[in-house]
């Protein structure tokens, strides 16, 4: 396939999707949603509101938060777990089935256990965010090819060596499919900390707007919140095919 | 060569791949395998060899020509009598050995009976009696694909096809899976054509071996290697084997330097 | 004692001593009992919780909705997978789609769905249906793309039809990546359901849980909350189980 069928069949979907959208809004009336060009104006201009912001900031923060201690700790321990055949043994199925448990129901104990403010939400993305971080980190480690490391050894290089040139390059392309898994759960679990018990953020917007039947905020809010996980996720997602094209 | 009619018969046979780039991959080929004969096909990598067996199988057809098969033209599907043996581990993951051997026969709804009596001789044709009950995953390389081997006999083809059946397995087994290959030619009395990347492994089994060019491959040698039906692999130490096999690599090697590049 | 029991049994015993280690946390008040309940009395509340009628329809509700969901989800989205094998271009086009879609919370859809079929049960089978899809569709693509091309040849040589070759041949082959598809859907349509439940909707178990945090109803809401955590893993490890005992065989290398 050609660049220009690629850029012509994305585009045909998109068409298709706002297509849908319209026709949903045709259907279920403005009760529901409103359709996509209104939506997308009234985005803009949420956008341009400093009230806006401040609910946007509240979310960006904790979300920043969640990523970078899911990233810390989940490379940590999945490398550890690597490591350690088998403790990475008795652990992994533990972590495969914490990370299908219905995690929401855990959230009230993160507001008993951290208070009503920015902590529990950040605590609860991280635990949506840092099992798959651990999960593919230790997959990585654990399936490094072995000759990798003898080559290593018959080249005579020091530990540090080995793992600045060997073991990093190695496992990196996994860690970031598991950085870009734990990316989009951490914004889903502080999403859903904000929609529950919250006053602050991007969540409790949606949920307010729900609430209050203020459909025309609730659907311009959802349609932010799509634009950017879709953006920041088609973006690692290309990042991660190259990593992967490398390795 | 036997002076039987011929079994199966190629008559400008060419495969030029579809699409923008119109890759001629195949031929012309003109080629007579004899009823019963041990043929065998060498060639540098990429030259076309599986494409031709594909071709004769019904696998894919001609871009030109015909070809024939015991006088029915061969188009688009395999005919009845014509067994293939692939190059790459082809046995059903899902299934034990016995019932992988049963496969074929029990889709043309044999009897059971009659399918258990042919399934332990191909099983215990094959050397796999110890393992009829155990799955592919449980086997070696070469325990595998015999079983894939044994799934092909089993159906008592006339025509065995084999796609360099022993490519992925270790000398000495590969030797000794071309005994096997023999036995099972002399017992059946079927006929053979060969696909392989060893010019040792066809110069000791073959009756006839076609050199094939690089791409688009034609022959360019065709090999009578003049061996007694009843022969084995010890046969590597005759004289004459190696005559053949420097006759078939000075045929060659011009052409798989071609082939790496170097032509 | 082999390496495999050795690890069974460090995992029972990791997990029996992580909770003896949250009972003596709680008793001895390292962790407020206000905040955490000690794991004894969860699981007393627990079976005191599920003799109640009330609980019982909650349950009923919870479950009837998520099962009803992961059906539909496993069901359509392996018509769906078959389908867009089928049509390599489309499914390009789409494939940026299937890659984002689980970095959407697709409960911010509810008011819509809600809208479109009323305050019923409808909206939150919606919901589980629209959290398991994708696992079920994106499995089913793998399943397909990974049939080794060998096999299809072998169906070919054995002269099997289109419908024999896809019974015996591609279904068998698939079934590794489509049981990984219906293990995941269940979980994700569990997922889905109670998020939707505790988020949004008036009933259910996640309602419960939610209802019993806001009315400081501890014992309630962790007595409900084991209940739910116990279902995931049990069903989980079921499903689990029996795929390994449908692949031991063949996966033993």
């Amino acid at each position: 396939m050609t660049r220009r069928e690629g850029l012509l069949d994305g585009t045909l979907i998109l068409l298709a999707m706002l297509a849908v959208w319209q026709a949903l809004y045709q259907y279920a009336g403005s009760a529901a949603l409103t359709p996509p060009w209104a939506t997308a104006r009234y985005a803009v201009e949420l956008l341009g509101t400093p009230t806006f912001w401040g609910h946007a900031t509240q979310t960006l923060s904790a979300f920043a938060w969640s990523v970078a201690i899911s990233a810390v700790l989940g490379i940590a321990l999945g490398l550890w777990f690597g490591a350690f055949r088998f403790a990475g043994d008795v652990a992994e199925p533990m972590l495969a089935s914490l990370y299908t448990i219905p995690k929401v129901t855990l959230y009230p104990v993160m507001l008993l256990l951290f208070g009503l403010g920015p902590s529990a939400k950040i605590a609860f993305g991280v635990i949506h965010g840092m099992i798959p971080v651990v999960l593919f980190t230790l997959g990585a480690v654990k399936n490094i090819r072995p000759v990798l490391l003898r080559a290593a050894r018959s080249l005579r290089l020091s530990p540090m060596q080995t793992a600045r040139f060997v073991l990093v390059p190695a496992v990196l392309p996994e860690i970031a499919s598991g950085l870009r898994v734990g990316f989009s759960l951490c914004l889903l679990g502080v999403l859903i900390g904000e929609m529950f018990a919250s006053q602050r953020g991007i969540g409790f917007l949606i949920i307010n707007g729900i609430n209050s039947h203020n459909v025309k905020l609730t659907t311009a809010v959802t349609l932010i919140v799509i634009v950017f996980a879709v953006g920041a996720n088609s973006a690692l997602l290309a990042l991660d095919r190259r990593l992967h094209h490398r390795g | 060569m036997t002076e039987t009619a011929a079994h199966a018969v190629l008559r400008g046979v060419t495969r030029v791949y579809p699409g923008t780039s119109q890759v001629h991959a195949l031929g012309p080929i003109d080629l007579d395998i004899a009823k019963g004969e041990f043929f065998s096909v060498v060639g540098p990598s990429g030259c076309g060899k599986s494409t031709l067996l594909d071709v004769l199988a019904g696998l894919n057809p001609p871009t030109a020509g015909t070809i024939a098969f015991e006088g029915e033209p061969v188009a688009g599907s395999v005919p009845d009598g014509v067994g293939v043996v692939f190059q790459e581990d082809a046995s059903f993951p899902w299934l034990t050995v016995r019932d992988n051997v049963a496969f074929g026969l029990r889709r043309l709804g044999m009897d059971a009976a009659e399918v258990t009596r042919r399934v332990d001789y191909a099983v215990g044709f094959m050397g796999l009696a110890d393992f009829a009950g155990a799955y592919p995953a449980q086997l070696s390389g070469g325990m595998r694909q015999r079983v894939c081997i044994a799934r092909t006999l089993v159906l008592q083809p006339r025509l065995i096809l084999l796609d360099e059946p022993f490519g992925a397995l270790d000398q000495q087994t590969r030797l000794l899976m071309g005994d096997e290959l023999l036995r099972l030619w002399r017992e059946t009395g079927a006929t053979v054509l060969l696909i392989t990347h060893a010019l040792d492994e066809a110069a000791m089994l073959s009756d006839r071996v076609g050199v094939m060019s690089s791409r688009p491959g034609r022959f360019i040698d065709l090999v009578e290697t003049g061996w007694p039906r009843d022969r084995d692999s010890r046969i590597v130490s005759d004289a004459a084997f190696g005559a053949i096999t420097a006759r078939l690599w000075s045929s060659l090697r011009t052409e798989s330097m071609k082939a790496i590049g170097r032509g | 004692m082999t390496r495999s029991t050795r690890i069974v049994c460090t995992r029972w015993g990791v997990s029996l001593g992580l909770i003896l280690l949250l009972e003596a946390a709680c008793r001895s008040g390292v962790v407020p009992t206000l905040a955490v309940l000690p794991p004894s009395e969860m699981f007393a509340a627990m079976l005191e919780l599920l003799s109640t009628e009330e609980v019982l329809a909650n349950v009923a509700a919870t479950f009837s909705t998520v099962a009803v969901a992961f059906l539909a989800a496993v069901l359509i989205g392996f018509a769906a997978g078959v389908a867009l094998h089928g049509l390599p271009r489309f499914r390009r086009a789409i494939d940026p789609l299937l890659a984002s879609y689980y970095s959407v919370p697709i409960f911010v859809f509810y008011p819509l769905l809600v809208a479109l079929f009323g305050l019923s049960a409808l909206p939150l089978i919606a919901i589980g249906f629209l959290a398991a899809l994708p696992a079920m569709l994106i499995a089913t693509l793998l399943g397909l793309d990974r049939v080794p091309p060998v096999l299809r040849r072998v169906a070919r040589m054995h002269r099997l039809g289109s419908a024999r070759t896809a019974a015996l041949v591609i279904l068998p082959a698939a079934l590794p990546n489509l049981f990984q598809g219906i293990k995941l859907s269940l979980a994700y349509a569990f997922i889905g359901v109670i998020a939707g439940e505790f988020i949004l909707s008036g009933g259910g178990l996640g309602y419960a849980i939610a209802y019993a945090y806001e009315s400081f109803d501890n014992r309630t809401m962790y007595g409900l909350m084991l209940f739910v955590l116990l279902s995931a893993v049990i069903s989980n490890t079921l499903l689990s189980t029996w795929e390994s005992r449908l692949q031991r065989r063949r996966w033993r290398a």
